[in-house]
């Protein structure tokens, strides 16, 4: 049922097939796992359950794990590299390891078919219902060899994708850092507004106007997927204005 | 020859188990919490849906020595709604986070129970009379006409069907913003404390409308946080001790007479990291998820995610004794943490009192024997007991497979890694839905009540 553990000590690579090669292999697999942990813990600080109260403890146990991975890579210097490096890349990697950490073998089993990332949010905005770890799962097991629609996603927009998610990462460290108290405040207290602009941030795109509305992972086949990637920024506008119009009335 | 432990090792047996067979769990009917009140004789749950049930145990059945009295449903009631906080346009949940009995004074039972938000003390009493005979009323409650009334009588008290009432007599709201994780009540059987996320409050049970917080790790700024309060509890005997465990794994200890508010400890319990297993995962295991006093007051327990460990108020730098729960798990903290499992809040409890007395018919007299026993759960409705005198542990099972009463549990084994002996159970297969979060171990006996998702099993020692 369970992947492997991460360890700090087993990054030694007693278990990964990458780390059985000595040196340079090992470290590229502990780094992907760091990212990938902290991928994970970013996306369930977001996830705000709509009608109750957040677990105060949950979050900040999730948040201090965030920050001793902030400080490894900082002392690492890792964290400068996410700016540098090639943006295709980067972001496939950042899904491959996530893949690796995150499939639950019962995912597997069952064959689940999950068309990406980027879905993810919309799927559990449509299912206020839906146990947060399960969506947590299914979201992150993103079979990314097979998995076309998520890699041109990537591919399309990933300039955008990499810098909102540097702006995403900036922004949470931030508000732990005590440079915007409001945001920090939004963190830790009982109702999350800055959920919906970390979301924003995070999948790279508003989602869509059918928020609220979604049928789950179901109704996202690929050809849709990659049209409205590259409308995405219209309906951005589109609905920038439109609240604009509410706003003033 | 008369040591403690050896062969007086407890064997449990299956006794009753409580609540639907079907594996599809309502919501509503997942336990929360499991206490017995001081006697032993009564059993209470809470559970999601804001409701409390009350069993009570049969007097036992003197041509049946082989078992003693079933527990049976006493009292059934709606402790907690829904609410809506509409200011902060959030649901408070109704679910019963802890119940605590408070000791019998008179004929009524009274226990405090809490949601997320409010306490609230309740009244259980019986009502198994009725007075009848009234002058000015009828029988049903009409008033007679004054006129038709020619002689005077004295109503009488008649027998009538068991009746038994809950009441709400208290009501402590408003003085929570974060969610109790805790109630206790203190030995001077007068007040209590409530502890959320980040105060603690201490309240007399006669007096509502106001509470003293005495314990407040709130930041000036909200985003300076990194520690949260879990658990708290009164010390057994010293009404002015009290204890706290965080998030970080550290436990304090406080003295209501040093200062108002206690956000200086007297003592601080913390056990130094062992930095071969350290991990982006080792703050979170640490965080402790209960505490409990020993009867004696002189030890205390915490349960952290993957052990149990027993500590002497004297000694702050470490624990006397630690007991690994699912070291197995250690592996899987990864994966663990993806599905939210590494959040899971277990309790712990010490055995029903420090010292049992043991009947055993090879010994010619009854002796009460040292006898220490703590138990927690686990997943896959296993359940674990240490007994500290023997340095023994053993998993048991609660499961529906074992349904014979006074056929004796048979121990179960986690396989970690390897070749997979017969019987041994291994890692991969256990079912991480399926845990033990609440136990309660009666005061006076070797019964023990366990609760699945939302099932309660009741077990006891095998009576020779």
């Amino acid at each position: 049922m369970f992947v492997r553990g991460l360890k700090r000590k087993c990054f030694d690579g007693e278990e990964d097939i990458e780390g059985t090669l000595a040196g340079i292999k090992a470290i590229p697999s502990y780094n992907l796992q760091r990212q990938s942990l902290l991928d994970m813990s970013l996306v369930k600080l977001q996830l705000c359950h709509m009608l109750v109260e957040p677990n105060l403890c949950r979050s900040v146990l999730i948040a201090n794990t965030v920050r001793q991975i902030q400080e490894e890579m900082t002392q690492d210097g890792t964290w400068q590299m996410i700016n540098t490096q090639s943006t295709g890349q980067a972001s496939l990697d950042r899904l491959v390891s996530t893949d690796i950490l995150c499939r639950s073998s019962r995912e597997q089993a069952e064959g689940k078919h999950v068309p990406g990332y980027s879905t993810f949010n919309k799927d559990f905005e449509g299912d206020q219902t839906q146990d947060s770890s399960e969506a947590m799962s299914t979201a992150a097991s993103v079979q990314a060899p097979r998995n076309l629609q998520s890699n041109v996603w990537e591919m399309e927009n990933p300039q955008e994708n990499k810098g909102t998610f540097q702006k995403s990462l900036d922004q949470i460290f931030e508000t732990l850092e005590n440079k915007s108290p409001n945001a920090v405040e939004d963190l830790f207290s009982e109702v999350d507004n800055s959920y919906y602009d970390l979301d924003t941030m995070l999948t790279g795109m508003m989602s869509n106007s059918k928020m609220g509305h979604c049928d789950g992972l179901e109704t996202f086949s690929s050809p849709t997927t990659t049209t409205s990637n590259s409308n995405c920024k219209s309906d951005l506008n589109e609905l920038d204005h439109i609240v604009e119009i509410l706003v003033e009335s | 020859f008369l040591g403690a432990g050896g062969g007086n090792d407890i064997q449990w047996c299956f006794s009753q188990v409580k609540g639907a067979v079907d594996d599809d769990v309502a919501e509503a009917d997942i336990i929360s919490t499991v206490e017995f009140n001081h006697s032993g004789e009564l059993l209470a749950t809470g559970d999601k849906g804001g409701r409390v049930v009350i069993f009570q145990q049969e007097q036992e059945n003197k041509t049946q020595s082989h078992s003693r009295g079933e527990y049976n449903v006493y009292s059934t009631f709606q402790s907690h709604e829904p609410e809506f906080d509409y200011l902060k346009s959030l649901e408070i949940e109704e679910k019963i986070n802890k119940i605590r009995w408070l000791p019998q004074k008179n004929a009524a039972q009274f226990l405090l129970s809490t949601n997320d938000k409010t306490i609230k003390l309740w009244k259980i009493s019986e009502r198994d009379k009725r007075p009848e005979g009234y002058n000015l009323k009828e029988e049903d409650g009409r008033y007679r006409d004054p006129t038709t009334v020619t002689t005077l009588r004295v109503p009488v008290f008649r027998p009538m069907d068991l009746m038994v009432e809950a009441s709400p007599r208290r009501i402590f709201a408003n003085a929570h913003t974060y969610h109790i994780n805790s109630i206790s009540i203190n030995s001077d059987y007068e007040t209590y404390l409530s502890a959320d996320d980040l105060r603690i409050n201490l309240w007399h049970l006669e007096i509502t409308d106001r509470s003293f917080n005495i314990v407040d790790i709130k930041p000036a700024n909200m985003e300076e946080l990194t520690e949260v309060i879990t658990a708290a509890e009164f010390h057994p005997n010293s009404c002015n001790t009290f204890v706290y465990s965080s998030s970080k794994g550290t436990i304090r200890l406080c003295d209501m007479r040093a200062s108002a508010l206690c956000d200086r400890h007297s003592k601080l319990f913390e056990e130094p990291e062992d930095p071969s297993n350290r991990s982006f995962f080792s703050e979170i295991i640490s965080s402790i998820s209960d505490v409990k006093f020993s009867h004696s007051g002189r030890y205390m327990m915490t349960r952290d995610y993957l052990s149990v460990k027993i500590w002497d108020l004297n000694m702050e730098n470490r624990p006397v004794e630690t007991y690994q729960v699912h070291e197995y798990l250690r592996s899987k903290l990864c994966s663990l943490y993806e599905n939210d499992c590494i959040f899971d809040k277990f309790e712990c409890c010490w055995n029903g009192s420090d010292r049992q007395v043991i009947f055993n018919l090879t010994i010619p007299f009854f002796l009460p024997l040292p006898y220490s026993i703590v138990m927690t759960g686990s997943y896959n409705n296993f359940f674990r007991m240490f007994d500290r005198n023997t340095k023994r542990d053993i998993t048991l099972e609660a499961s529906r497979e074992n349904n014979k009463p006074r056929t004796v549990l048979k121990p179960r084994k986690v396989c970690a890694s390897g070749k997979r002996k017969k019987d041994e159970i291994s890692v991969d297969s256990l079912d991480f839905n399926k845990k033990i979060l609440h136990t309660a171990w009666h005061p006076k006996e070797n019964i023990i009540a366990v609760a699945t998702t939302n099932n309660l099993y009741i077990f006891q020692d095998k009576m020779n």
